[in-house]
């Protein structure tokens, strides 16, 4: 698939401190929602704002549908729309007029029709003339992608959209990502919210201290690094592992009342039936049993977490 | 859809940064109306009383072009610079970094609507002072010229104080401890004919000199310095000033991290 945003070779030091970015390679495919996560600092939001012009990259080259964000800024950012990270409006200004402004301000003529399309599909029709003081902190954060989808762009950048805001307007949030999707909005966002990435993206890249660890298909990253668990709860607690299920990684929890087995999720041959076989024969009863696959969270943290210890 | 100009983004600065002024009227022209009565009344009416004439012109109308020349750089430098630092405070200033406008396009929205709040400010206060005191303008074309020429140039100084402040102390700086004096200093309400023979070569080191006297001269015809020095010394000023934001924006000297 075509590469709507080609990233190479980009790094970004702040005049104040280290190295936000490190030689960044990445290309997001047209039409995909991509997830961007790591932890506080690892440099999202300076990706994202280098890419549409906030920030001024130190080295390297960004592409925005073959236009060079620097020498070709005009078609490259007319592109894009950007949801920013922090909630920022002008107090004074009403909903509507907001909303306008933003269109005017990225080249398109007026259209009331496509304002209030906007603004209704993202419920602020009813406020429309409540000028931003007035709104709660969801409602702005409506506002700011009502902003950007008022320009209709055909890459949406989300630097955490769904950071307080409630279940309720998570949920439509996502509904709405899905919807731009469908219509062919390339969709990139960050997250701390690892469900949220596991839930809505087609790609994961994970960063952490400036670099991309990873990029990779979320179902296939699921695969790869996903973990399964089988989780036997004991009628009478064990004092140690008998040396007699020494073939299977177990591990035993909750003061020897939980066997746990981690197992490949890929594996064909999982192991369970002759574990479960040998524990009869051993007289190891149990009251129940569950399976569990590993989050993405944990695949999350194990990798930052490894990467941190490989660096040591 | 690349442009070789955005005007539909252009306008909408512009109209936002009007609509802003709008939402203060009351306040952006009580205030020099009120300003400029008081000094057109005690300076003119009690000063003036006792003063009769300068350059054959009576003091009450004299210090109107000043009094005129005074709001306009004060307006034009305060609308002009809180337009570009107030984004910058709050931080909504990343949508116009992020939007597909040129430097050339953010400049003439926001200095486009500093100057034209402040020259039509100079007209009304024109009409204030002109209810006190009768005024004849000689050349009205060349005083149109000069009051928009001067309202451009200082709200391009103005954009520039916006982008160079860090908080709002430093926005007051300039206009508090270089413009005004300048303006109290460059013959705003004398002529420097009035002045010590040294005093007066000083003065001429004052920019602010040069656009008085040019301006006074479109109202009255007479003048401290010539025409074109006062016309030359305006379009240099005006030249700097543009000269300077095109480096900003070049080096995107803190507007860019
Ligand atoms: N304007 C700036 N000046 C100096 N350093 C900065 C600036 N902005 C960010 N940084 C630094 O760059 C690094 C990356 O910051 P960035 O905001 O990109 O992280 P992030 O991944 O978005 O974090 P978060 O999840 O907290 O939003 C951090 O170490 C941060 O302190
Ligand atoms: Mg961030």
């Amino acid at each position: 698939m075509r590469a709507i945003v080609s990233i190479a070779g980009l790094t970004k030091r702040y005049a104040t401190g280290g190295d936000a970015l490190k030689r960044i390679d990445l290309d997001i495919r047209e039409g995909e929602i991509f997830a961007l996560l790591g932890p506080n600092g690892a440099g999202k939001t300076t990706l994202i704002n280098i890419v549409c012009g906030i920030v001024t990259p130190t080295s390297g080259r960004v592409l925005v549908d073959g236009h060079d964000i620097v020498r070709d800024y005009r078609a490259a950012r007319s592109r894009i729309g950007l949801v920013p990270q922090e909630l920022v409006t002008e107090a004074f200004e009403t909903v509507r007029a907001a909303a306008s402004f933003s269109r005017g301000l990225f080249g398109h003529a007026p259209d009331p029709r496509h304002v209030e399309k906007v603004l209704r599909d993202l419920s602020l029709w009813d406020r429309r003339n409540d000028i931003m003081m007035t709104l709660s902190g969801g409602m702005k954060r409506r506002v700011m992608i009502a902003k950007a989808l008022s320009h209709e762009p055909r890459i949406l950048f989300l630097d955490e959209p769904t950071a307080g805001v409630d279940v309720e307007l998570r949920r439509d949030m996502w509904g709405l990502v899905r919807r731009l999707r469908d219509q062919g909005v390339t969709i990139i966002l960050t997250t701390h919210y690892i469900d949220e990435a596991e839930e809505m993206a087609d790609r994961i890249g994970v960063i952490n201290h400036g670099e991309l660890i990873l990029v990779e298909d979320k179902a296939r990253l699921m695969k790869k690094l996903g973990k399964r668990q089988l989780t036997l709860n004991l009628q009478e607690p064990l004092a140690a592992i008998p040396t007699e299920l020494g073939e299977w990684s177990l591990a035993l929890n909750a003061n020897g009342h939980e066997l746990e087995f981690t197992f490949d999720a890929v594996e064909e041959h999982t192991g369970i039936p002759a574990l479960l076989r040998k524990l009869e024969q051993l007289g190891i009863n149990y009251r129940d049993l569950n399976t569990k696959q590993s989050s993405l969270e944990e695949i999350f943290v194990s990798l930052v977490s490894d990467r941190a210890t490989a660096l040591q | 859809m690349s442009v070789a100009f955005n005007r539909h983004g252009t306008w909408a600065i512009y109209r936002f940064e009007m609509a802003r002024f709008l939402r203060t009227l009351l306040q952006s022209v009580l205030t020099p109306v009120i300003t400029t009565s008081l000094f057109v009344v005690v300076f003119g009416a009690a000063i003036g009383g006792r003063m009769s004439e300068v350059n054959g012109v009576p003091y009450g109308a004299f210090i109107v072009p000043g009094l005129i020349m005074l709001s306009l750089f004060t307006e034009s430098i305060s609308n002009a610079s809180f337009g570009i630092h107030f984004p910058k405070f709050t931080g909504t200033i990343f949508e116009l970094l992020s939007a597909p406008v040129s430097p050339f396009e953010i400049v003439l929205g926001y200095v486009g609507a500093a100057a034209t709040k402040s020259f039509l400010l100079g007209l009304i206060i024109l009409a204030t002072a002109s209810f006190f005191v009768p005024i004849g303008i000689l050349h009205p074309a060349w005083m149109i010229a000069f009051m928009a020429l001067t309202a451009v140039t200082f709200s391009l100084f103005g954009f520039i104080i916006g982008i160079w402040a860090k908080n709002w102390e430093q926005m007051q700086l300039i206009p508090t401890l270089v413009v005004t004096p300048m303006t109290f200093l460059g013959g705003a309400f004398y002529s420097i004919d009035m002045l010590p023979p040294a005093w007066r070569t000083v003065t001429l080191f004052n920019p602010v000199v040069y656009l008085i006297s040019g301006f006074r001269w479109s109202f009255f015809g007479t003048s401290d310095v010539g025409v074109s020095v006062s016309l030359a010394m305006t379009l240099v000023f005006l030249l700097a000033c543009l000269a300077l934001v095109a480096l900003i924006f070049r080096t995107g000297y803190r507007l860019k991290h």
